[in-house]
């Protein structure tokens, strides 16, 4: 390419407009990382031709692991030298994604020794994602990672990393811990992890509580979603005040709770408890006045997922609440379970979810030996298959027509 | 006495080496096929976990990604440029 620089045309368009532009950032990257120019050269390449020019390699990892590197040549070597290899590590990032700036300059320095020096922080997965190196440096750069702490994440068909919302560092809502079940799930889960045995990918995601800053509900094929049990705790005070200062809590509480379960005459806030579907938007909206209850843990859902191979899905609630001290108990029991059956019948390639919906969750509750219960429904005649008779309220099976 | 670990990874690797080019197995492929040749009573999967073990953590075999994840025998890339 030319010496000074390449010629971006179609790119430079992405410089335009108030926000961050990944081509500043690039170009500006490339004064101390030569492969930024070749990189640049093939993104503009791709764009006169309307077609990509990475080809996804079968690396996966340093010694022993199967995962944290995901392999990428250039099919151009010959035009783009420095991004003949251009590999991807993911990194385990740290619960919460909390760092010293001590670390940060740690993780730089070493990118900047072994690879292009170019991250993305963070990636879809949460983990810390280094762009671009060759194959000769995934052990070193591996090695300095672990003398500074830090391990690979997940990737290819593995316990992905688990990541979690901030919880309790810091902020109020969070109903359990998510930074020490996210740590903990880690932990417990180094083989899985690391080590390639499922079907496919499975991702554990921790939320703090029903707004679900990590977006698990979507995302996550096990989501861990903090909620209460008791009644929402009210500062009668503290309402009036928002009243006093010109909020509509008739039209902007009231009128947009999903159940109705709320009346304002004016000077009371009334809530049906029974009624709430715990969605959050009272409290988002008075946080002053109202907070989640006292009597805290976490629902458990099952089968969410991007569409890769077939369409997203959103995961169902498999335990309605787990007490937030026995979250991790529950889960590891659970997902023994979950993880045996998968294994046993998952197709390759096929999510947990699209198992679930393959065989039939009255099926696949059946396996796990987990009972039916009415939350797992999400609106009624939902499921054809699963009966509930009046007199005890147990479930019994249908007949399926 | 049961399979040996040690046994149950040169079976896989045998079953690795001669497929080499024409089937790839995933862990639970070996795994599956080692219960089917012992039965259950010899073979445990947490014994075929342990014996995938060996072969990886002694480089003898490695993982690789085409769309799921394998294991096979290191090997030169076939995306890699000479
Ligand atoms: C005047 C005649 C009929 C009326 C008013 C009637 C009405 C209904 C109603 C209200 C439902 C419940 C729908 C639901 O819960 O989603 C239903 C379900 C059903 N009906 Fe009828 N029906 C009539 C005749 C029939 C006949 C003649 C048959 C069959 C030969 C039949 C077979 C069914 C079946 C299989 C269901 C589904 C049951 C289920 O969802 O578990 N119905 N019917
Ligand atoms: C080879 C023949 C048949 C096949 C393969 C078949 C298959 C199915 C399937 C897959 C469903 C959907 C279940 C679901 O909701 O997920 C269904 C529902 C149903 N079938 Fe059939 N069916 C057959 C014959 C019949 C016949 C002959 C009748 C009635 C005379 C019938 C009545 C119904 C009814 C009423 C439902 C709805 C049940 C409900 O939603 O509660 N089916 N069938
Ligand atoms: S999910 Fe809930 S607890 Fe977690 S950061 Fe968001 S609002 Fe707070
Ligand atoms: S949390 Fe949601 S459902 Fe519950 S009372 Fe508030 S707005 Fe209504």
């Amino acid at each position: 390419m030319a010496d000074e620089g390449v010629k971006t045309t179609l790119l430079d368009e992405l410089e335009k407009g108030p926000w961050p532009s990944f081509v500043k950032e690039i170009k500006k990257a490339s004064e101390t990382s030569p492969v930024c120019d070749d990189l640049l050269g093939q993104l503009e390449l791709s764009y006169e031709e309307k077609k990509g020019h990475w080809k996804h390699g079968g690396i996966v990892g340093v010694m022993g692991y199967g995962g944290g590197v995901i392999g990428r040549y250039s099919d151009v070597p010959e035009k783009f030298p420095n991004v003949a290899h251009f590999h991807t590590l993911r990194v385990n990032h740290p619960a919460g994604w909390f760092y010293t700036s001590d670390a940060l300059r740690t993780l730089c320095n070493i990118w900047e020794r072994h690879g292009s020096g170019l991250t993305n922080m963070h990636g879809s997965t949460g983990d810390i994602i280094f762009l671009g190196t060759k194959t000769d440096e995934l052990e070193p750069t591996f090695a300095d990672l672990t003398k500074a702490g830090f391990d690979l994440g997940g990737s290819g068909s593995v316990m992905r990393t688990p990541s979690c919302c901030v919880g309790q560092a810091r902020c109020e809502w969070a109903c359990y811990d998510t930074m020490k079940l996210c740590y903990e799930l880690t932990q417990t889960y180094q083989d899985e992890l690391h080590r390639p045995a499922f079907p496919y990918k499975y991702k554990f995601k921790c939320a703090g509580c029903p707004n679900d800053c990590v977006a698990s509900i979507a995302r996550s094929d096990c989501s861990i979603i903090g909620t209460w049990k008791d009644d929402i705790q009210q500062d009668d005070a503290a309402v009036a005040e928002y009243a006093a200062l010109g909020l509509d809590i008739q039209k902007d509480v009231c009128d947009n709770c999903p159940t109705k379960c709320m009346a304002w005459d004016g000077k009371k806030l009334t809530i049906d408890n029974h009624e709430c579907v715990r969605c959050m938007h009272c409290i988002n909206v008075m946080p002053k006045a109202l907070r989640p209850g006292k009597e805290r843990g976490a629902t458990i859902l099952i089968g969410a997922k991007a569409p890769i191979i077939q369409g997203a899905l959103l995961s169902s609630v498999l335990i309605p609440f787990v007490p937030a001290d026995e979250l991790l108990e529950t889960l590891k029991e659970l997902t023994g379970r979950i993880w045996e059956f998968w294994s046993e019948y998952g197709k390759n390639r096929e999510r947990v979810g699209e198992l679930i919906q393959r065989v039939g969750m009255a099926n696949f509750l059946d396996a796990i030996g987990l009972e039916p219960t009415p939350e797992m429904v999400a609106a009624p005649r939902d499921n054809p298959y699963i009966f509930f008779q009046k007199e005890d309220g147990k479930p019994k099976d249908g007949d399926g027509q | 006495m049961a399979v040996t670990v040690e046994q149950l990874a040169e079976e896989m690797y045998e079953m690795i080496k001669e497929a080499m080019g024409k089937k790839s197995f995933k862990a639970t492929d070996l795994a599956k096929a080692m219960i089917a040749k012992y039965g259950e009573a010899e073979v445990s999967k947490d014994d075929c976990k342990h014996a995938i073990r060996v072969l990886i953590d002694t480089g003898r075999c490695v993982y690789s990604y085409f769309g799921g994840s394998y294991i096979t025998l290191p090997h030169k890339e076939g995306a890699a440029p000479d």
